[in-house]
């Protein structure tokens, strides 16, 4: 698949209805999210194995990396009704991708010994509204990932995510593959700008073996 | 939920000690196809504990895998499919996952297994 077809395939995704502040629920835009896929896909080969996307949403990332030949895809959230609009956006393209969704606390995943997947993607809270959320995400990420981890995180964190990465991780590489402008949509009522462009960093991990 | 998914996921209560593996209460059971990827049936083969699989599948009315098998059984086409069929074809739609310890109930409703856990059992 092309990167345009990937990138129109996921136009159709649905966003949120009703987003949940509390759970930092922005859509990941299509476009952003093709790119990413495309670059763990294609530049990196890690899409051959089996995919969990933590926090999945309504399911862009999980569809996404399905659609681009992953074998099995296991999409995870905390909440009801993301899972549900994920669920009716895989009912709605059809094609029985491979995407499975479990309803399941991040934090609670460290108690998932089985759970074992060859690559995580995902698009974690950043933080901003629960400190330290996205660094849960990332902790949780490398206890399920055997392989990469890819993951968006506020460029101003940068110095921190590298730290905790190297240090109480123990990552065999963390690397910045790219710098992306967000345009978050003015999801919740606090927000009174229309749009707010925050700069993020598309990372990749290397979990280490020993860990 | 697919085979391969209820093959990795345990309960994880905090006092429970042998969560894993969930029985399977089955209400809705749907075939789907799926890509036959032999090279990624060879590759997640390890990460499965066999019998689970094989107790799980019977119970979705899934025959047809042998009662042992092992790497050596990766080369035999007849096997591979059984496993793929297995593992990646069948899915719950409908029912609950039951943990095998203190039979706690995780609700799955429209192929979505609920784990979320009450305070208590954090």
């Amino acid at each position: 698949m092309k990167l345009k077809e990937l990138e129109a395939l996921l136009q159709d995704v649905s966003p949120f209805e009703r987003p949940k502040v509390e759970l930092e629920q922005y859509p990941t835009r299509a476009h952003i999210a093709a790119r990413m896929l495309y670059t763990v896909g294609n530049t990196y080969g890690e899409l051959e194995g089996m995919v969990v996307d933590l926090g999945c949403g309504t399911g862009m990332l999980a569809i996404g990396a399905a659609a681009l030949g992953c074998p099995h895809v296991l999409g995870i959230d905390v909440d009801a009704d993301a899972l549900a609009a994920a669920g009716a956006n895989l009912a709605a393209i059809g094609d029985d991708l491979p995407v499975d969704l479990l309803r399941c606390d991040v934090a609670a995943l460290g108690a998932q010994a089985r759970l074992r997947a060859d690559t995580v993607v995902m698009n974690p809270p950043f933080g901003t509204r629960q400190r330290g959320a996205d660094l849960e995400f990332l902790r949780a990420a490398f206890r399920v990932s055997a392989g990469a981890v890819y993951s968006l995180h506020k460029s101003s964190t940068r110095a921190h995510v590298a730290r905790v990465a190297a240090g109480e991780l123990h990552a065999a590489s963390a690397e910045v593959l790219a710098q992306l402008r967000f345009d978050l949509p003015a999801s919740y009522a606090f927000h009174r700008h229309k749009t707010k462009d925050i700069e993020v960093d598309l990372w990749r991990f290397e979990v280490s073996s020993s860990a | 939920m697919k085979l391969l998914t209820h093959n990795m996921l345990a309960c994880h209560i905090k006092s429970v000690k042998n969560g894993f593996p969930f029985k399977i209460e089955a209400v809705r059971v749907e075939e789907i196809e799926a890509d036959f990827d032999p090279d990624f049936l060879r590759h997640i083969f390890p990460r499965i504990e066999y019998h689970a699989l094989r107790e799980a599948a019977e119970t979705l009315g899934a025959g047809g895998l042998p009662e042992q098998a092992d790497e050596a059984s990766l080369e035999d086409e007849d096997f591979l499919r059984a496993f793929h069929h297995a593992l990646l074809e069948v899915v719950l739609e409908e029912g609950a996952l039951i943990c095998p310890e203190t039979g706690r109930r995780f609700p799955v409703a429209k192929g979505i297994p609920n784990l979320l856990l009450h305070e208590d059992e954090c």
